[in-house]
């Protein structure tokens, strides 16, 4: 059981979520970054299926990874990433149907995420299952947290909601508060997750 | 010796470092440099390459430049809220423009205080010297904002853009972008209903202390670009025109009055502060799309009215030709300003979602500014290189 989680397993889990983090150090996984944050639920829906299919295509590229011809291993790894990043897509079909239509094609898109390809090809090919099962949810949880944090600020000033609930007073629009229309905009999220970054690399300052 | 001088030098003593006030020290010396030039500029005489004016100086005349518009502004203000009450009978000239002071000096006085607080804050944090370049921006923020914006808006997209816009990327003189264009456009897309359209935004509706006139029912005024953007729309009346040149038309507080911005457009032209290339290249490259526009059939607009309606003389004069953000190089210049005219009358006629395009044109072009720069620096090395070559 202590080899289980030996520093070096931990440091697979623990640094993604902070100084390696995909979103914030490496800039990956932008695009849909972007695009799915302008609401709190989408950004967690999200942040939760990309964590699932980084750690079950991780574990599975690392239990084929010495059998896997080094030629085409780009599409073997493409193959299994279409394969759970389809399962997770009719899963959410099946029982959140209003955030799928409303995450739309970024599912789909998932298998297009560097963050993907990047683990697979810099984790998993070299590593046995375990720790590549926790370098996948370690990922996918440090890309959920950026999603969480930007979906987090534009829904509040964006809507005035959160999880789709008033949470700015009724009177603060009495006394002419508005909703920021610039916060439901993609360009607000690039400037949000700009910011983010900003914090991020002064919080870890003294690491570089 | 002079009173304000023997002032800094008592006060010098505290702000230096160890000194008990050191956390004023920024302050202190942002007031002293703006009161005084000082000692490391270059000597009036010697020979420097370098301008014996520094940079305070340049932007007071900037100021100076703005104040016929400004004023123009606040009385138009006052005029536009006694015309739309039915007022304009008895209202009188001073108690028109002591309406519009009113009305508009909060607004300056929100955007110094936030924008030259946060300047001060970041130069105190990074020990340096405190940049003044938000005097002018400061101005320009008011001038183009509609009267009606509230005060908390204003505070929320200064900020933004002071330190988004300006600090991030090095201070006064670094900015990218025009920061009072950010602002605006900070504005404009966050608050839309706040800031165009056919909404009440453009004619103050209550008094001030007593002042102007209450509207007694919601009183809708649109510009004239916003009018030209709606259905039906045929031709302005010789009338809409001449109000235009003088001002007397709804619009952002400063931009109105073609005969005010052209005081201050010749002073920073006669000072040389201003670039008369970029200027000019504005004015020719808006009437050009606007003639082309017209004689295409898009518009109902003369291409002439193109250029005294809404904010194109303002951005012209005052936006367009900043130093910073602008083309240096001579050519560029030309290219620069044609672009901006040709875009800012593209938007106006061929997009039906905003009838004015001026903000968006600079903007757009600030971004392109050092890319025209280095083609044209890079196409004279190549000149040159060719020509040593030896046969």
């Amino acid at each position: 059981m202590s080899k289980l989680f030996s520093d070096e397993n931990k440091a697979a889990f623990t640094s993604p979520l902070n100084v390696n983090n995909p979103v914030a150090v490496q800039v990956l996984g932008i695009c849909s970054a972007l695009a799915v944050t302008s609401q709190l639920k989408p950004a967690i829906v999200m942040g939760l299926s990309v964590t699932v299919i980084t750690a079950f295509s991780n574990v599975i590229i690392s239990l084929l990874r010495k059998t896997i011809p080094n030629r085409i291993r780009i599409i073997v790894q493409l193959v299994v990433v279409a394969a759970l990043v389809t399962i997770v897509s009719q899963l959410l079909k099946a029982y959140v149907y209003d955030v799928s239509v409303q995450l739309s094609v970024y599912v789909g898109l998932i298998i297009t995420n560097c963050i993907l390809m990047g683990r697979l090809e810099a984790f998993a090919m070299q590593n046995s299952p375990w720790p590549s099962f926790l370098d996948g949810i370690g990922n996918g949880l440090g890309y959920a947290a950026i999603l969480v944090i930007v979906g987090f600020v534009r829904e509040l000033f964006g809507f005035g909601t959160l999880f789709g609930y008033n949470v700015i007073p009724q009177f603060m629009y009495d006394a002419g508060y508005k909703n920021n229309g610039m916060m439901v905009m993609p360009a607000m999220s690039l400037i949000i997750v700009g910011c983010v970054i900003w914090a991020h690399r002064a919080y870890n300052k003294e690491e570089k | 010796m002079n009173p304000i001088k023997k002032l800094f030098d008592n006060i010098h003593p505290y702000v230096e470092e160890g000194g008990k006030f050191h956390a004023f020290r920024s302050l202190v010396d942002g007031f002293e440099t703006f009161a005084f030039v000082p000692n490391t500029t270059s000597r009036v005489g010697s020979v420097n390459i370098h301008d014996a004016i520094d940079s305070k100086r340049i932007m007071s005349l900037v100021v100076i430049a703005l104040i016929p518009a400004l004023l123009f502004g606040m009385y138009n203000v006052g005029y536009q809220n006694a015309l739309a009450t039915g007022h304009l009978a008895d209202a009188t000239f001073w108690g028109m423009f002591w309406y519009g002071f009113l009305a508009v000096l909060p607004k300056i006085v929100v955007s110094y205080v936030v924008g030259l607080g946060i300047e001060f804050v970041v130069a105190q944090w990074k020990n340096e010297e405190i940049q003044e370049g938000f005097l002018v921006s400061g101005i320009l923020i008011p001038m183009i904002v509609p009267v009606t914006c509230p005060l908390w808006m204003l505070a929320i997209a200064v900020a933004f853009s002071v330190i988004l816009a300006k600090e991030i990327f090095g201070g006064t003189g670094m900015n990218i972008f025009n920061p009072a264009l950010i602002t605006r456009a900070f504005l404009f897309f966050s608050y839309p209903s706040a800031m165009t359209g056919d909404a009440t935004v453009w004619v103050a509706q209550d008094t001030i202390f007593g002042l102007g006139y209450k509207a007694t029912d919601a009183y809708t005024a649109a510009t004239p670009l916003g009018e030209a953007a709606q259905a039906g729309f045929s031709g302005f009346t010789p009338e809409t025109i001449q109000n235009a040149v003088t001002g007397l038309i709804p619009g952002c507080i400063g931009e109105t009055s073609v005969i005010a911005i052209a005081l201050g457009g010749l002073l920073l032209l006669w000072t040389g502060v201003a670039s008369w290339k970029t200027m000019l290249s504005v004015f020719v490259g808006g009437a050009a799309t606007g003639y082309l526009m017209q004689s295409l059939g898009l518009t109902e607009i003369q291409w002439y009215e193109q250029l005294v309606l809404g904010g194109f003389a303002f951005g012209a004069v005052f936006m367009a030709t900043d130093p910073v953000t602008s083309c240096r190089t001579e050519c560029g210049k030309y290219v620069y300003g044609l672009l901006i005219g040709f875009i800012a009358v593209m938007v106006r006629v061929l997009n039906p979602g905003y009838p004015e395009g001026m903000m968006l044109a600079i903007l757009l072009m600030n971004l392109f500014a050092s890319l025209i720069d280095y083609c044209f620096v890079q196409s004279n090395i190549n000149m040159r290189a060719k020509r040593a070559k030896i046969k």
